[in-house]
């Protein structure tokens, strides 16, 4: 049978091994398109698609509390992420994961798809990289674990090496709060125009912005970043609206949008200065809160 | 290309004969199977009309590699009703002129179906986002979303009454 169903993750590591050229199938909303698109062909021989969509190892998570981390198997679907107790766990993942595409593709889509396809408007990877994510990788000689800025090389390009596979992603859980926010043309089965995501962290008085949408892949800003953390009220939970307003504009001077049948890089420019002050505006609320 | 492999289909085992791998299950069910309900529009999952379960799951099926679906129960309307008896989503349809062209019916029912077994009393909202993956380009959705909330009440109004109106 061209496809190979592993029962275990050391069985999908065996058939990618012996068949460092195949299909890795997951949730299949990448890669059926393709298929269907006949941009992609399959060939018709034993081993040709390893469907990883059932794996154990890859289905599930697990929290870490002394450690503080979360890992979601690469196979977890979004719709498993949106709810709890995924929800309250990495609320702005959550976040985002409601936004990918409709009910049916949240069904089906995985977080291991989302880093393997790699688009530029990919919906999880701004939250992974304000996360610090790590990506897990595994293959017949041994795992190695990547910083997922790392792990994302360009426009649809990884780090990932022929015969290797996505285990999972760990994620350092932080304390304080955190959003996701998109701009498209609808709420709904939406490519994003832009994206945006903050993460803080109150003990170690840091805030992440991460940018999608708006580069061949997730950008973080450092020189917003730095204005934020060090220009915010951290003990009132206040930000002024001016440092607000030019943290945005420097996570704008920061993106490297293009114009596309999408959008205009002037307008994405635009929507990443007016998401981030809105997201730090909402991660900062002071006394109206 | 004399791989057979085998689907669960409305609690039936279909076998799929002299098939191309990359065919999808909305191709298969169509035209392997003769299973006509779902429907293929823009076949890159942005529209619903495809809709099926799978594993209790609602997914596009023209996004689903037919070859790999073979260890998950698939339901499509065709096995939603028992004996030509509509289900109570599908006579709320009727019932509230849910239903103009038709092209997208199929999906949306199977969506309504899954949103109630998950949500009961789901609200204006929350239905909205459960179909908001079904395209419908006749009805404006406002009699769909009527008839769902039709349903709701009626299922809970039987509940309310011990299950025998």
């Amino acid at each position: 049978m061209p496809v190979v169903f592993p029962s275990s993750l050391a069985e999908a590591v065996a058939a990618a091994g012996e068949r460092p050229d195949a299909m890795v199938l997951a949730g299949g909303t990448d890669l059926m398109v393709e298929i269907n698109e006949r941009r992609r062909s399959v060939p018709w021989d034993d081993g040709a698609v390893i469907a990883v969509g059932q794996v154990p190892e890859l289905t599930s998570w697990t929290l870490d509390p002394s450690a503080a981390t979360l890992t979601i198997g690469a196979a977890v679907r979004w719709a498993d992420i949106e709810r709890e107790p995924l929800c309250s766990t990495v609320p702005a993942l959550a976040q985002a994961a409601r936004t990918v595409g409709s009910p049916q593709i949240r069904d089906a889509g995985t977080v291991g798809g989302n880093l393997a396809t790699c688009s530029p408007a990919g919906d999880g990877l701004p939250v992974l990289a304000a996360y610090d994510a790590i990506v897990h990788l595994v293959s017949a000689n041994g795992r190695r674990s990547l910083p997922v800025h790392d792990f994302m090389v360009g426009v649809k390009q990884t780090a990932l090496a022929p015969g290797e596979l996505i285990e999972s992603v760990s994620i350092p859980l932080l304390d304080g709060w955190q959003g996701y926010s998109k701009v498209g043309v609808r709420n709904a089965m939406v490519i994003a125009t832009a994206s945006a995501c903050i993460a803080t962290d109150l003990p170690s008085g840091s805030i992440r912005i991460a940018l999608g949408s708006v580069g061949p892949t997730v950008i973080r800003c450092a020189d917003a970043e730095a204005l934020a953390s060090s220009g915010v009220d951290w003990s009132g939970r206040s930000i002024d609206a001016d440092v607000a307003d030019r943290a945005g504009a420097l996570a704008a001077s920061a993106s490297r949008p293009i114009t596309d049948h999408r959008s205009t890089a002037d307008y994405r420019r635009h929507a990443v200065s007016v998401m981030v002050r809105r997201l730090l505006i909402r991660a900062f609320p002071g006394a109206a809160s | 290309m004399s791989e057979i492999y085998t689907l669960h289909v409305n609690g039936e085992d279909h076998e799929v004969r002299d098939s191309w791998i990359g065919e999808n299950l909305l191709y298969v069910l169509r035209e392997r199977l003769g299973l006509k309900a779902a429907k293929g529009a823009c076949e890159q999952g942005e529209c619903g009309s495809c809709s099926v379960q799978l594993g209790g799951r609602l997914v596009c099926s023209c996004l689903v590699m037919a070859a790999a679906a073979v260890d998950e129960p698939i339901v499509t309307v065709e096995g939603l009703a028992g004996d030509d008896v509509p289900t109570d989503v599908q006579t709320a349809f009727v019932e509230t002129g849910a239903v103009q062209c038709g092209f997208c019916t199929p999906g949306l029912i199977l969506a309504a179906h899954h949103l109630l077994d998950d949500t009961p009393e789901p609200s204006e909202s929350e239905i909205r986002e459960a179909l908001s993956g079904n395209v419908c380009r006749c009805t404006g959705y406002g009699r769909i979303i009527e008839a769902v909330q039709r349903v709701s009440v009626a299922r809970s109004d039987r509940s309310s009454n011990g299950g025998d109106a």
